[in-house]
């Protein structure tokens, strides 16, 4: 297993300086450059100050020298200086990450636990009324768009019950400590959490729905029912265990994508975390801030997706692993 | 509230000394409280002597201040600077700095501040160096004097020291360090009414209230929470359910302007933008075969029906413009040729001009939903007298990098003009502001000898009667050759709870600080 671990961590890394150089190129095929867009800030533009800011973020170098001097960076942990917020990339995201995986890992465990609970009832009672309910609602999850939910979410509990707050992390000059921080900020947390949520739990109810009325017709499953085993032990043990498998690559692809994934939400309810960095450097050409959420995000997709691989061992022992 | 009106009225019918004292006692500032607003975008820093763009003018022209202030009716008024005098030649500026002045960090304001400010802006702050064009040199003979000796009479000088177009930092801090790299500039230290407290990156701005502030019982507020909230529909509803207070102009999309402005307790103002005076057009590349013809350009100006993106896009908030300069500012004048809407002279301009149907590329502003509308009603404007119009979509780096490098036909923008046309007006007509890849300036390529002669003559002119008679005739020019398509002169409402009193004094706005602002509690 260690050697593995290791083998895919050394491709890990080489995948990872692979994407460093596309998307170091890529954004820089895109329109207007930083500088260009902070002269259009300012308002006034002569060759002078333009000059200044292409020679301050060492745009005016040849692009092989500024890939060069970037890579550079990332190899000894350093992710540059974001040329619009004015402070270095590693600090901007490490200061964002900790909202963000607070609203996409709570977002994550709510759509797993509800999704899997969800799909296992309607499975459980396929072609009832219970099945028919779940399922329709799940469909209807799965294909409303997230920022329509999110702004209709607004609507009713913020505006219309004052139920919830509607945007932000926490209520700004509160200044709450204990466990009065720590209720406020789930407020906070409910409508962003739930607008991912849904989706992703509507996603995991049809998942684990299907396949497991797929085990359930199995000849193993026929085994244990003729060896007499209570309907509860079969479901939970042999078939819920078996359906699990796609559901854990499916949570697996998404759990690596939730931390630089939750862009419309966190800029509907102006949660501070990675996803809206990441728009507003898009928007702003911030080359480095861009590039280091890149950075960041890939790397996590690629530990989600090796802890994915090693979880299969933990639901399915037959899986080994080749080494 | 109606009621109280009333009531207020019936009393003054019968004592005009109660009405007198209800009013006085009504506008007597309380103390205390904090205000939120909305800054949108998040701003780069907060010094102002690095950065100009609108979010760090918003919160930072309550932590600098200038050497003076402008009335809505532009007219100077006291700042840092409680005096001046202007020589009879016009060349020489005279300022008496205010005394007892300190800055957040304890230390005294004095001229030696102004003198290293200046130096530094001339670097830094591209529109200070533009304006100090005509500077000689500037002198501080004592602690307490400025003055600024010209090389020749510069009309609006007098209109250059807002704390947006010359911030005053301390010198103490800056001198001998890298004033761009200074990590001051997190922190940053000025004279004016409210002190950086914090800034909590993607949610909000701190400001707290500067117990030392020059002026004797100002500020009035605790402080202000500037909060950042990136979509527009969701700082709608911030405000809806109260969680902030103003909404700075141009802060919610424009169609939600009348319903927002009719929530319950809720006071809209379209002043405080005098000095600005935001003036939308659209470049008309004049290099381009088609719009190279005057006829063509005309036909655009009475293609476009302008009344109705005043009223249907934006709501009724702005007006028509009558050519380059806005109504507000100095030596405006009406009486130029008029364009009303006409498609039929449209039409018989675009045939006279032997128009063919050639591919037209109109860029809207990047900015909103307001503009894409308004790009679209445009393109219907045009597409209905015969034009055949493509619309190109792009973001705003895009949208700079292809006006900067004149890629397009017809495109979007709306620029300040800054009080003066000296300032504001010329830089867009003149030839030598033809520069390729730069933003702001003559982007459409027009060139006449006889324009550029007039601005050159009318920025050194003196007394103003003279200078009005030179900017007079160079708008009728221009409004007859249309060198761009003149749109409106854009209003941006400021929105705020009604309790919020006094929020905007001058011709500066929201930007000039929230010195004189108090909550009626």
């Amino acid at each position: 297993m260690l050697s593995f671990v290791a083998q895919r961590i050394v491709k890990g890394v080489f995948v990872l300086l692979a994407i460093i150089v596309m998307n170091f190129f890529l954004i820089r095929l895109a329109p207007g450059d930083p500088a260009s867009v902070m002269a259009g800030e300012a308002g006034a533009s002569d060759a002078q100050f333009v000059q200044q800011l292409r020679e301050k973020f060492s745009l005016d170098k040849p692009l092989p020298e500024q890939l060069f001097i970037y890579v550079k960076g990332v190899v000894t942990l350093d992710l540059g200086f974001s040329f619009r917020q004015q402070m270095p990339v590693a600090k901007l995201i490490a200061e964002r990450l900790p909202a963000t995986l607070l609203l996409t890992l709570t977002a994550f465990g709510i759509s797993l636990l509800l999704g899997i609970t969800f799909g296992t009832l309607a499975a459980r009672f396929a072609g009832t009324w219970a099945d028919t309910a779940i399922t329709v609602s799940a469909l209807l999850f799965y294909a409303t768009p997230i920022f329509w939910v999110a702004l209709m979410s607004i609507l009713l509990f913020s505006v219309y019950l004052g139920w919830l707050p509607s945007f932000g992390y926490e209520t700004i000059g509160a200044n709450y400590t204990g466990f009065a921080h720590v209720k406020d900020v789930a407020l906070h947390l409910v409508m962003p959490a739930m607008t991912i949520g849904l989706f992703f739990m509507a996603t995991y109810t049809r998942m684990t729905r299907a396949s497991m009325l797929e085990v359930k017709r199995l000849d193993f499953v026929k085994t244990a029912r003729a060896k007499g085993l209570r309907d509860s032990i079969i479901q939970r043990r042999h078939v819920l265990r078996n359906a699990l498998l796609p559901v854990v690559t499916l949570a697996g692809v998404h759990s690596g994508t939730l931390v630089g994934g939750a862009v419309l939400t966190e800029t509907v309810f102006a949660w501070p975390g990675i996803g809206r960095l990441l728009y507003e450097a898009l928007l702003q050409r911030d080359y480095n801030l861009l590039l280091g959420v890149f950075v960041v995000c890939s790397a996590m997709v690629l530990i989600f997706n090796l802890v994915t691989d090693l979880v299969y061992r933990l639901v399915d022992p037959r899986i080994e692993f080749a080494s | 509230m109606l009621k109280k009106f009333v009531l207020a009225l019936a009393l003054a019918s019968v004592s005009p000394l109660v009405f007198t004292s209800t009013m006085a006692l009504a506008q007597e500032p309380k103390m205390g409280g904090t205000i939120n607003a909305v800054i949108q975008p998040e701003p780069p820093g907060l010094m102002l002597a690095l950065v100009q763009n609108g979010p760090t003018q918003m919160v930072s022209g309550n932590i600098y201040e200038g050497l003076l202030r402008y009335s809505k009716t532009l007219e100077p008024q006291p700042g840092l600077a409680e005096s001046w005098t202007i020589s009879p030649d016009a060349k020489t500026y005279t300022f008496k700095l205010k005394q007892g002045v300190t800055w957040h960090d304890g230390k005294p304001f004095t001229a030696a501040d102004v003198l290293f400010s200046i130096e530094t802006l001339k670097i830094t702050h591209a529109r200070a160096r533009n304006n100090l064009v005509q500077l000689d040199k500037v002198e501080a003979p004592d602690d307490y004097t400025v003055v600024f000796t010209l090389k020749q009479p510069f009309g609006p000088f007098i209109g250059i020291f807002e704390v947006g177009s010359m911030p005053i930092i301390p010198k103490h801090i800056y001198e001998g360090s890298d004033v761009k790299t200074n990590p001051a500039n997190n922190t940053p230290i000025g004279t004016g009414p409210f002190m950086f407290k914090e800034w909590k990156k993607g949610s909000f701005i701190q400001l707290v209230k500067n117990p030392n502030y020059h002026v004797k019982g100002k500020p009035y507020i605790d402080g202000i929470y500037w909060q950042i909230i990136p979509d527009a529909a969701a700082r709608s509803v911030a405000y809806e359910t109260g969680k902030v207070d103003v909404l700075p102009g141009g802060s919610i999309e424009n169609f939600d302007v009348p319903r927002v402005s009719k929530l319950p307790n809720t006071c809209v103002t379209g002043d405080g933008w005098e000095f600005f005076s935001p003036m939308a057009w659209m470049w008309l590349n004049n290099r381009t075969p088609v719009l190279a013809n005057k006829k063509v350009r005309q036909a655009i100006m009475y293609a476009v029906d302008r009344e109705f993106a005043r009223d249907v896009i934006w709501n009724g908030l702005g007006k028509v413009a009558t050519g380059p300069s806005s109504s507000a500012i100095k030596f405006y004048t009406d009486n130029v040729q008029k364009y009303p809407y006409d498609p039929a002279k449209a039409k018989a301009l675009l045939k006279e001009a032997g128009y063919k149907g050639e591919k037209v590329r109109l860029m809207p502003l990047p900015y909103g939903e307001t503009w894409s509308r308004w790009g679209e009603a445009v393109k219907q404007n045009l597409v209905d007298v015969g034009m055949n119009i493509e619309t190109i979509a792009t973001d705003v780096p895009g949208s700079n990098q292809k006006n900067s490098e004149w890629d397009y036909d017809i495109s979007f923008t709306y620029l300040y003009q800054y009080g003066d046309p000296a300032l504001g007006v010329g830089r867009n007509y003149v030839t030598s502001a033809i520069a390729k890849g730069q933003l702001f300036n003559n982007l459409e390529g027009y060139s006449n000898p006889e324009v550029d002669k007039l601005f050159e003559e009318g920025a050194v002119a003196t007394p103003d009667s003279k200078r009005q008679e030179i900017y007079e005739k160079v708008q009728k020019i221009l409004v007859e050759d249309v060198p761009v398509a003149w749109q409106l002169e854009l209003q941006f409402p400021t929105i705020t709870n009604c309790k919020i009193k006094n929020l905007i004094t001058t011709g500066i706005g929201v930007n000039d600080g929230f010195r004189d602002a108090w909550i009626d509690k």
